[in-house]
């Protein structure tokens, strides 16, 4: 590896990106235009079902609050993990906590949702059950939503960005000129994933703080988690970019891989939609994604103020699959 | 030849794509600081075999060696390549392109050198996708020269140029041949190959069908001229026993070892000879006469 040729091809990729006006516009504009759209459409509204998490529901006597559970257009779920709960409460994800084993309920006091849930419990069999409060200013959809933005204009820009470029670099014969130098493909794939981590980043950051002027984000984890995490996603996208693109010299070809890989990601990663309510199927399929991961991970920082070691499972996973990615698109590699 | 001054040395060279063998057991030798042209119509399998020498494809069969060597790094850092067709990367200017590719290589001429031996000042600071042929071709030729290369691969440098471009370019090959550097040039222009080429290796169906120096060749193959005449000047059942007669382009060429005779049989059936031209055989001539073929059809 010579970091004379690796800073050649990186710096000459970034100039190439940087002067590219229209990418470089669009890159920015998009996720940015997404953001503002949202926040706008969903200014004040929270997601828009009635929410009740059953606190160690099972093995419960059936027969308490039954009433209660039959309501309709509250979609009632187990949970087991009490301070995650409360904190989805606090955060207005959830309306309400209900533990039938000991008979009490939690609401957040300042939730509009929480307010009418409680109302319609106090009209069942479970309106003796004890009152539990909690406070905390609510999540907007624009807040959920906005890691699966980041995170989807991310994947666009990795797998479009690397995969299209080095497929058009195939067949007008810059790879093939560039076969004829010095120049490894491990170094050249290296420059390749450098530059586009430093493009994707520099962007991210840039459309993260520059909408957070006008939304103010909710944000009770690390920056530097955040910054890790989408770093790390970063790279394994771009190097499923490089490894769709290690070989064939057919855009069209390139461009229905890099659909048929971006597509199934954009709806079934959780940029738009949670996956708690998809079957448990897709909710397998979607762990194939390395965007999934980016994005629950992502998401579990920002609003939940998840640590590292709590995000240990996304991390490895990413770390895993670029590693992948990355050995088998070096070893598929071809210059023409 | 003598050996030690031999740079590339191919033996029963093959290339099999399918069930096409596009380059058949070739073997040559390219002396160091000669220019070599390889020739060939479409198809003949002349790209091929630049390509396997450069390196860049993979032979089925048979082996190239650069200074007694297999193919390997050292290879590539002294070789200079001018592909026949190469893009570059877009939103890059030609000094840009020449910092980075000089930078891919361990040693490299100065790129002031360069600039001024290949004329590149008037667009130096030009994006490479807004140059004109001529101005793109003599960049590609700075790009093959940035690592100060051994030998130099040429294929088809002058293809789209107009013939002022053309003729500069020979200047720069020029150059090259008397900083002492081997020169391997495919070409489609004969007068390119004869003007520029010690060497001339003519390659057809993957074989090569005829070597040697240009006059070499063409004293070999050739002890006749060609008679030039204007076609109207010639009655259409005109004809000299013994010689073939050619009608084209408004032009009536008669192929004679024996002048004398040819100019006694026309002046004998009346015809003018003020418009008679005499020209020698040509590389051309040598080309269609050995594959049959027109080499710009």
């Amino acid at each position: 590896m010579s970091p004379k040729r690796f800073l050649a091809v990186f710096i000459a990729r970034n100039k190439e990106f940087l002067r590219d006006r229209a990418a470089l516009s669009w890159n920015i504009l998009f996720p940015v235009l997404i953001v503002a759209g949202f926040a706008i459409g969903f200014s004040g509204k929270s997601m828009d079902k009635f929410k009740v998490g059953l606190y160690q529901d099972a093995g419960v006597e059936q027969s308490i609050g039954a009433e209660f559970l039959e309501t309709e257009y509250v979609h009632f779920f187990e949970v087991k993990d009490l301070s995650k709960a409360l904190g989805s409460v606090e955060r207005h994800q959830i309306d309400m906590l209900l533990d039938r084993k000991t008979k009490r309920y939690w609401i957040n006091t300042s939730s509009p949702n929480g307010y009418i849930v409680e109302r319609i419990l106090k009209g069942t069999d479970a309106k003796a059950f004890k009152r539990e409060e909690v406070t905390g200013s609510e999540i907007r959809y624009v807040d959920w939503v906005l890691p699966g933005v980041l995170g989807m204009n991310m994947m666009f820009s990795a797998l479009f960005g690397v995969g299209y470029v080095l497929v058009r670099y195939r067949k007008n014969g810059v790879l093939k000129r560039l076969k004829a130098t010095p120049l490894s493909a491990v170094e050249f794939l290296t420059a390749q994933v450098a530059s586009r981590l430093l493009l994707i980043m520099s962007i991210t950051l840039i459309v993260y703080f520059g909408t957070d002027i006008f939304v103010q984000f909710a944000m009770f984890g690390s920056f530097f988690n955040l910054f890790l995490i989408f770093a790390l996603g970063a790279i394994s996208l771009v190097s499923l970019g490089l490894l769709v693109a290690s070989r064939t010299a057919s855009e069209e070809f390139a461009g229905g891989i890099l659909n048929l890989v971006s597509w199934p990601m954009m709806f079934l990663s959780g940029v738009w939609f949670s996956l708690e309510g998809l079957h448990p199927w897709i909710q397998k399929l979607s762990m194939i994604f390395p965007l999934t991961h980016v994005i629950s991970a992502a998401r579990a920082i920002m609003i939940d103020g998840a640590s590292l070691i709590q995000l240990s499972g996304q991390i490895t996973t990413l770390i895993i699959m670029s590693a992948a990615f990355l050995m088998l698109g070096a070893l598929t590699f071809k210059w023409e | 030849m003598d050996q030690n001054d031999t740079i590339l040395t191919v033996d029963k060279l093959n290339k099999v794509f399918g069930t096409v063998n596009a380059v058949d057991g070739i073997s040559f030798g390219i002396r160091q600081g000669r220019c070599v042209g390889l020739l060939g119509p479409n198809g003949a399998g002349k790209t091929t075999t630049v390509e396997m020498l450069e390196g860049i494809k993979k032979p089925t069969s048979g082996t190239i060696l650069y200074k007694g060597k297999p193919l390997d790094v050292s290879f590539k850092r002294e070789a200079g390549i001018m592909f026949q067709t190469t893009a570059l990367p877009d939103f890059i200017t030609a000094l840009e392109t020449l910092r980075m590719f000089r930078d891919l290589y361990p040693q490299s001429m100065s790129i002031d050198k360069l600039v001024e031996a290949c004329s590149l000042e008037e667009f130096l600071d030009r994006d490479a996708k807004r140059l004109s042929g001529g101005q793109r071709q003599r960049l590609l030729l700075a790009i093959a020269l940035i690592n100060d290369p051994e030998i130099v691969f040429l294929d088809e440098p002058t293809t789209g140029l107009d013939p002022q471009a053309r003729r500069n370019f020979w200047k720069l090959i020029r150059e090259i041949r008397e900083r002492g550097k081997t020169v391997v040039l495919t070409t489609h222009y004969m007068d390119e190959a004869y003007e520029l080429c010690d060497e001339i290796l003519i390659m057809d169906h993957g074989k090569i069908i005829a070597e040697g120096t240009p006059d070499a060749l063409l004293s070999r193959h050739f002890n006749d001229v060609v008679i030039l005449l204007p076609a109207e000047d010639i009655p259409e059942e005109f004809h000299i026993d013994g010689m073939d007669m050619f009608r084209s382009n408004g032009t009536v060429e008669i192929v004679t070892a024996d002048v004398n005779t040819a100019v006694e049989r026309l002046i004998d059936n009346s015809i003018s000879l003020a418009n008679m031209r005499v020209r020698q055989r040509t590389l051309e001539d040598l080309f269609i006469e050995l594959t049959g073929k027109e080499l710009r059809g």
